[in-house]
This record gives C-alpha cells, sequence and structure tokens, in this order.
C-alpha cells in the first residue's frame, strides 16, 4: 500500500466528479480531497491525498494525464522545528483538523501528522514561524 | 503570623527560605487551607511568557576612530533610535526592517544578540567639530557594548482580553489569527501563575522589586504604561480586565535566548515572547489567599474584535480552567481556543525563580515606591484635535 499526496491542476470546465470516481473503481485508490479551488471558467487546482495498492498508483496516474489534468506530488510534509517552538499553542486556535493540540497536563504542543490537511493556517499562524511545509 | 521582608530575607540568605511555584501553593493551600500553607511557606514565585511589544534595548557602542555622533541608525537593517547620545541608542521590538519587513525585527535583531551572533551596524551622522565621522559601517556582538541592557515600558499585563471574531472575515491581530464567526478565541495570560494576577493591589510588586527578567536578574523600574488599577475586579478583588503592568529594567548580557523569543504576527507586526518572573513574599494571609487562587477562580473578559473601535464591546467573562480545556462557550456556541502566553515556559520560568530564591540566595526587595493604586490616576484616551481648539 502507498499513501501521497497529489497536486492536480485541470484545464477549465473539466468535470472532476467521474475522475474520482473512476480512481475509486478502476484503480482501486481511495482519494481523500484536501483542499480544492474550482472555478468553472479557470483553471483548477485539487490537493488530494491518495492511498492505495502500489501498482494502481502509477496507473491511475496516468489516467489522470490521459484526461488532461497536470499531476505532481504535492507538498510532501509540514515540518514542525522543535527548536523555534515556543508551545504559545496559537496554531492550536487555527488548526480545525485538530492536528495541533495542547496536551492536558504539560499544555506542550503535540502534532498528529494524521489528522493534517495540509491547509497551511497554522504556517501562518506561527509567530515562531516555526511550521513549515516542504515540498 | 505576619512575616517581615527582613525574616523571610534572612532565611533566603540562609538557605532555609521555603519557596514554592503558585501552582505548587495552590495546590498546598487546596489541601491544608489558606492559612497553614501561609505559615509553612516563605516566598511563591510567579511568572508568564508571552508576547510583549512595549520592550526593547538601550545599547552603547563604544566610540570609533575618528568618532561619529549617530544619528541615523540601522542594526541588519532594522531602524534604532538616532535621538540619544553620540553613540547609545534604544531600539524597540518592533520595529520592522527596511528589507525584510515584519519577518525581522527589532526582536529578532535582539535574539541574534543574545544568540552570540555579529550584528550589522550601520549609521551615518552630520559630521560636527567633536564628531568628524559622517558614516560608519561595521559588525558588533552583544559582547563588544559597553552597556546593553532591556529597558521595556510595559510588560507582564495583569490579565488579559479574550478575543473573538464575529464578523465575516479571517482578522488578522496581535492575538492571533481570528477566524470569522466565532471561529475560535485567544487568550493571553499565565492565569494562576501570572505575576500581577498574583498581588492584585500591587502590595508588593513595585518600583524596585527585584524580578527575572528573560533569565536575567532586574528590577522593575516603575508603573508600566496604561497602567490602570481601575478596571472592573471580581470578589477576590482580581481585575477580570487588563489592568496594570510593570515597567522592568535588567541587563541583555545576562540574559538568555530560552526566554526571549522574537515573533511575527502575519498581518500585524513584529513583537516578543518575554519571559517575567516575580518572586511573592508570603508576608500574610491577606496575600496568600490570592497567592491561593487557581485557574478556576480567575476570570477573563472576551471581547470582539471584529468591532475596530477603542471600546470594543465585552461577550461575558470565563474563567483560565474553561479557556485551557480548549473550549469555550460564547453566545451558545461551542468555540474553540488558544493560548498565546506559553504555559509552558512559564513554569520553567517560576520552577528556575525557585531555585534562585531557595538556592542562590536571590533575595527580595521591597518596593521603594509603590505603584498608583486604586483611587489614582485613570488611563486618558488621546482625543484627536485641531490647533485652533487647543
Ligand atoms: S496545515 Fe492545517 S491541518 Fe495541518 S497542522 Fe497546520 S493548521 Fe492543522
Ligand atoms: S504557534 Fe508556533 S511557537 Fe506557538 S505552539 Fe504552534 S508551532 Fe509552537
Amino acid at each position: 500500500m502507498a499513501r501521497k499526496r497529489l497536486d492536480l491542476t485541470f484545464p477549465p470546465r473539466q468535470s472532476l466528479k467521474p475522475v474520482i470516481y473512476h480512481l475509486v473503481k478502476d484503480y482501486d485508490l481511495v482519494p481523500n480531497i484536501l483542499r480544492a479551488q474550482i472555478h468553472p471558467a479557470q483553471e483548477g487546482r485539487m490537493v488530494l491525498e491518495v492511498t492505495g495498492p502500489k501498482e494502481a498508483f502509477q496507473a491511475g496516474v496516468a489516467f489522470l494525464e490521459e484526461q488532461g489534468l497536470t499531476v505532481s506530488e504535492a507538498a510532501s510534509d509540514i515540518v514542525l522545528d522543535d527548536e523555534r517552538c515556543v508551545d504559545c499553542g496559537l496554531c492550536t486556535a487555527v488548526c480545525k483538523p485538530d492536528a495541533l493540540t495542547l496536551d492536558p497536563d504539560t499544555q506542550k504542543l503535540r502534532f498528529d501528522k494524521d489528522k493534517c490537511v495540509y491547509c497551511e493556517a497554522c504556517v501562518i499562524a506561527c509567530p515562531r514561524r516555526a511550521i513549515s511545509l516542504t515540498f | 503570623m505576619a512575616k517581615s521582608w527582613e525574616e523571610i530575607n534572612a532565611r533566603i540568605a540562609s538557605g532555609d527560605a521555603v519557596v514554592l511555584t503558585a501552582e505548587e501553593f495552590g495546590a498546598l493551600a487546596a489541601d491544608e487551607g489558606v492559612s497553614a500553607a501561609a505559615k509553612r511557606v516563605d516566598v511563591v514565585t510567579t511568572a508568564t511568557f508571552g508576547p510583549m511589544c512595549s520592550s526593547g534595548v538601550v545599547l552603547n557602542f563604544g566610540h570609533s576612530d575618528p568618532p561619529i555622533r549617530m544619528t541615523e541608525i540601522t542594526l541588519n537593517d532594522v531602524p534604532a533610535s538616532g535621538g540619544l547620545a553620540a553613540v547609545d541608542t534604544y531600539l524597540g521590538v518592533t520595529e520592522a526592517s527596511t528589507v525584510r519587513g515584519i519577518e525581522y525585527g527589532g526582536a529578532h535583531v535582539i535574539e541574534d544578540l543574545l544568540r552570540g551572533r555579529a550584528v550589522r551596524l550601520k549609521a551615518s551622522g552630520p559630521g560636527t567639530d567633536c564628531y568628524p565621522r559622517t558614516e560608519i559601517d561595521t559588525w558588533v556582538t552583544l559582547d563588544d557594548l559597553n552597556q546593553a541592557y532591556f529597558f521595556n515600558p510595559r510588560n507582564a499585563y495583569q490579565n488579559y482580553a479574550v478575543a473573538v471574531n464575529t464578523t465575516d472575515r479571517v482578522l488578522h491581530t496581535y492575538l492571533g489569527t481570528l477566524l470569522p464567526r466565532l471561529g475560535n478565541a485567544t487568550y493571553c495570560s499565565a492565569g494562576a501563575l501570572s505575576p500581577l494576577l498574583n498581588d492584585p493591589t500591587y502590595r508588593t510588586i513595585g518600583i524596585g522589586s527585584r524580578i527575572f527578567v528573560a533569565g536575567a536578574p532586574g528590577y522593575v523600574a516603575w508603573e508600566g504604561t496604561q497602567h490602570n488599577p481601575h478596571t472592573d475586579r471580581d470578589a477576590h478583588g482580581v481585575p477580570v480586565r487588563p489592568a496594570g503592568t510593570i515597567a522592568v529594567i535588567a541587563d541583555l548580557k545576562q540574559a538568555s535566548p530560552e526566554y526571549f523569543s522574537a515573533a511575527t504576527f502575519t498581518g500585524y507586526g513584529v513583537s516578543s515572547f518575554v519571559g517575567i518572573g516575580v518572586p511573592i513574599p508570603v508576608l500574610d494571609e491577606e496575600i496568600a489567599a490570592t497567592l491561593a487562587l487557581t485557574d478556576a477562580d480567575l476570570t477573563a473578559t472576551i471581547y470582539d474584535y471584529g468591532v475596530q473601535r477603542r471600546s470594543r464591546p465585552s461577550l461575558g467573562t470565563v474563567s483560565y480552567a474553561e479557556l485551557r480545556s480548549g473550549c469555550i462557550e460564547v453566545e451558545g456556541k461551542r468555540v474553540p481556543t488558544g493560548p498565546i502566553s506559553s504555559l509552558p515556559k512559564a513554569r520553567a520560568i517560576a520552577a528556575e525563580l525557585k531555585r534562585w530564591v531557595a538556592e542562590a540566595g536571590f533575595t527580595l526587595s521591597a518596593p521603594a515606591q509603590l505603584f498608583p493604586q486604586v483611587g489614582s490616576q485613570t488611563t486618558k484616551p488621546l482625543e484627536i484635535r485641531t490647533g485652533e481648539a487647543i
């Protein structure tokens, strides 16, 4: 099994529903939409987290490209620099999925990467600039 | 059971003083009662580590040959005041870089100095008979400077607002990113550990109090700017809104980057986290009673930062225990909370100061002069008027 984040750019008026549907049905992949910017008349962008068997992965990406989408690997990681972090907790106030929380006892910052949806809200909220997005 | 400052200091000097942090004292008082705790304990340490914009350093560079009277000064491209004597300056933490904007400012220069890094000093002056040089471009480290000390006009606010946003757009404030339609709430106080919440009427904290400033021994220099003893108070006499403040002074050379951290608030500006610790003598049961208060007893007032005026409407009060739980209720809605003041850092400072007092003979000094008390001055707003109106 593999899990990757893909950054999709697609042409105007491309309908996405069938594309996602085929990924699931024909390629046995489980896509999870992390972010989407879709304006019917403009180029769209979507960040997907895709889980599935390794072989199906390549075939799935090839399928997306056939449909006229540009596919690239998205931001691979949100990185927390412990040296810079002062446990102020400000990032926890903007992290909707609760990936960043404070330990109830120590009030120190905890980061549960599995819950992160790569929205980058914490990146600009952190006054210590301790959180960054790497590609 | 009243104890005098002298008795307490004698015990500190002989290494026999019983010292607890304010959190530990609150727990002891809950177990054994306030009067038993007051008898047993000599000193309670309090602390806070939050963004404090009204902070900065006084620096003296020494004279170059030939000398210069610096009137325009930058440190790593961050402007510093040229309005003092020839080679003196004041660098405020919120000053932004002329090159990198708010991503690097006065606070970052100070943090770099504390980390032992060399900082680029550029200055120019008019060129006078006694100061003929007109320009200088060199590098300085903290060790090179003759004097380097914090002079922070306003630190350690006694209580602070809880900020929310009822508008439809994201707000970037000095209390962090506020999400629309009551999407979150931020607050900024060490609560039960906070220095001035533990001495609500400024009995022991006054001009000349010996304190911990960013890792260095320092002093309360004056009342802080906007010190306002007149805000609403709860049944314990503790303010429920921003109230008293302290101005502090301390040697930058003895400070530590552990307890001073530069900060950038997106869409707002530069600031710095400053660690302040204040030891409070357990003089009698009256002061012990406020030292014993916990996060469940202390409250803060919720304000709508969507209203961009001097007076924002209050949306009620909440206790620090509720705020720390991670979720509060505002206008019937569950709102997630985020602190700004670091509790782990405040705890580390209270523990460090406890070591200073219990083990290193850090004696206390009674105020040489008390702060303005309730019934004295009030904070005045700035009215906008024209020359003709004067
Ligand atoms: S990127 Fe978004 S979801 Fe991930 S940790 Fe930051 S705020 Fe939370
Ligand atoms: S906002 Fe930054 S400094 Fe504060 S707890 Fe989060 S990562 Fe740490």
